[in-house]
């Protein structure tokens, strides 16, 4: 038998139904994963005794036959999400021994499901990074190596944790959040599958903020299938967040194994950004073929104003950031730094408990948003996001879905970047124009490098098309059969 | 436009966090690098564009029944807080 870390999501829940194995002995396998592979530093909180009490309590109600839809899967939950009674941090010191007394509406709709919890998975402070490396709780170690070195990797980020802990099969399935890449750039860097939804398909209700204009919950899986299955239950209307959709959701299962005939799939030139990777390029023109072998048309389009949403990103962004962390007063909950007045309370609590790279961005943000320059970068940036939103719609009229690569390059090492600001800002530059407009999007591992490092293709359709998008994600999935894994040593 | 570091400065203060004098200068330098770059969005004519906030701005937002639907949870609110005193967050003397 394959070993029960090795399992996808369906076959896991096609073995618990047959009875092959049950949620205690599918835990237990991955928790020794877990324990195992702690080195990479996927989790921040680790659940065990939790689960296996959960394990076993869905063990009795399938055998009473009330088995929810993800009954007894064991699954990790990026540490963004508030979980009742166990610490929520968001990776930063301000929120470190944080033990939220609600549970996020999407974790509540997942353990109403059935799901065992794991843990809570690493991620850059307030999901402020592309690589995981702005962690209060240390940086994540990506399970790939390069062929050529044996020098440790980023997992990506924001979600890097999730990403790394699906790709190391320490966990069947996890969440993660993605507010200008952080689901698609991870998983498209761990060979991962990493899906967006459109904004408000789910609630952002305890999920702990930072641009709240873009940020959306979303599933990190090893197959297309997967995330459809993980989806259905985390989205879902919720009167608590008024920006969450009631727009009916499809049966998003159903979209895998259908044919793409006919389905016309736009090729925006513009995303041949300057300083990609030549293998990039080539894994997106063996992305159409493979499209086009399946029935599909594919369609050059243009996107004009594509290389103006990262600069109109880092302006809303980092405003909407300083005004949702606002909250952080040293005085109802996080951390707390001493000061004579009230004033110097707040100033010394934020001074103590923010990262560099968050603080950075609270500054940029005050910066925009203050007297004097709101009208030139702030209101700027939101004009210019409605152009890029109407560009995109008007692809849409002439498309069906956009292929385009997931990130410019491969994973990178740790500290390659530390001094190379907007060099780590680009990592977005293929997500971010999607998240704007708010868009889903879904990154799918298509292939290698020549170093021996995962490379994914990412998929965007019309807002609430996410039948589509799996439609075509499924078939690109099935053509790559990228089967591929990480050589990992203890 | 280059961020000095009176600006850090003044925006350090408007954010409420206390920066150090040598932080003001890797932060102005920073800054100003990002700043520098953003500028490029004046390349792109905007004339009779309308700013978008939210992707779901041409959805009428629900309004829920006046009701009250929460509360009676004073325990959980003040659970977190680092200092409380007989259900009451506490604060450094505002008023003299």
């Amino acid at each position: 038998m394959t070993e029960l870390t090795d399992l996808t999501v369906a076959e896991a829940q096609d073995g618990l139904a047959k009875g092959e194995f049950s949620s205690k002995e599918l835990t237990e396998a991955h928790i020794l994963s877990m324990e195992k592979f702690r080195g990479l530093n996927a989790f921040i909180t680790e659940t065990p005794e939790r689960a296996l009490e959960d394990a076993e309590a869905s063990d009795k109600r399938r055998a009473n036959n009330e088995t929810g839809p993800l009954e007894g899967l064991p699954i990790a939950i990026k540490d963004l999400f508030c979980t009742k009674g166990i610490q929520s941090t968001a990776s930063s010191k301000m929120l470190k021994g944080f033990i939220p007394t609600y549970e996020s509406t999407v974790t509540s709709n997942m353990k109403a499901d059935g799901i065992v919890m794991l843990g809570k998975t690493n991620l850059d402070e307030f999901a402020m990074g592309s690589s995981n490396e702005t962690s209060y709780f240390g940086p994540v170690v990506n399970p790939w190596k390069r062929l050529s070195d044996e020098r440790p990797l980023v997992p990506g980020g924001s979600s890097g944790g999730s990403a790394a802990a699906v790709g190391a099969r320490l966990c069947l399935a996890a969440t993660g959040t993605d507010t200008g890449g952080s689901i698609r750039q991870p998983a498209a860097f761990c060979g991962v599958v990493g899906m967006k939804p459109t904004y408000g398909r789910c609630s952002r209700w305890g999920v702990v903020a930072f641009a709240s204009s873009l940020d959306q919950a979303g599933p990190i899986t090893r197959t297309v299938r997967d995330a459809a299955i993980i989806l259905q239950s985390m989205a879902g209307l919720d009167l608590k967040d008024t920006t969450s959709s009631d727009v009916p959701i499809p049966n998003f299962q159903s979209l895998i194994g259908q044919d793409i005939k006919g389905l016309k799939i736009g090729v925006p030139r513009e995303y041949k950004i300057d300083g990609t990777d030549p293998e990039i390029l080539d894994l997106w023109e063996q992305g159409i073929r493979w499209l086009k072998d399946a029935g599909a048309e594919a369609v050059e389009i243009s996107l004009p104003r594509t290389k103006y949403a990262l600069p109109a990103y880092y302006i809303i962004a980092p405003a909407e950031a300083s005004s949702n962390l606002a909250r952080y007063d040293g005085l109802r909950y996080g951390l707390r730094a001493e000061g004579k007045s009230l004033a110097e309370v707040y100033e010394n609590t934020r001074a103590a408990g923010f990262g560099s790279e968050v603080r950075r961005r609270i500054l940029m943000g005050t910066y925009v948003l203050s007297a004097g320059y709101y009208d030139a970068y702030y209101l700027k940036a939101q004009k210019v996001r409605k152009l890029i939103s109407e560009e995109f719609a008007t692809a849409f009229e002439q498309v069906d879905a956009i292929l385009t690569p997931s990130v410019p390059s491969a994973a990178f090492a740790h500290e390659e970047k530390d001094d190379d600001l907007l060099g780590m800002y680009l990592n977005d530059v293929m997500t971010v124009p999607a998240s704007l407009a708010g868009l889903p999007g879904i990154s799918v591992p298509a292939g290698l490098s020549s170093d021996g490092l995962p490379l994914g293709l990412q998929i965007i359709t019309k807002a609430f098309d996410e039948e589509t998008l799996f439609r075509v994600a499924d078939v690109l999935e099935q053509s790559a059969s990228f089967e591929a894994r990480p050589d990992l040593r203890v | 436009m280059s961020v000095d570091k009176s600006t850090v400065s003044r925006i350090a203060q408007l954010a409420r966090i206390k920066v150090s004098e040598e932080d003001l200068e890797v932060l102005a330098d920073e800054l100003s690098k990002i700043v520098g770059w953003v500028e490029q969005l004046d390349e792109v004519n905007t004339e009779g564009v309308p700013p978008m906030s939210s992707t779901v701005e041409n959805i009428i937002l629900r309004q829920r029944d006046d009701v009250v639907t929460d509360g009676d949870c004073k325990s959980d609110i003040l659970e977190n807080a680092s200092q409380t005193d007989r259900g009451y967050f506490v604060v450094p003397k505002v008023i003299e």
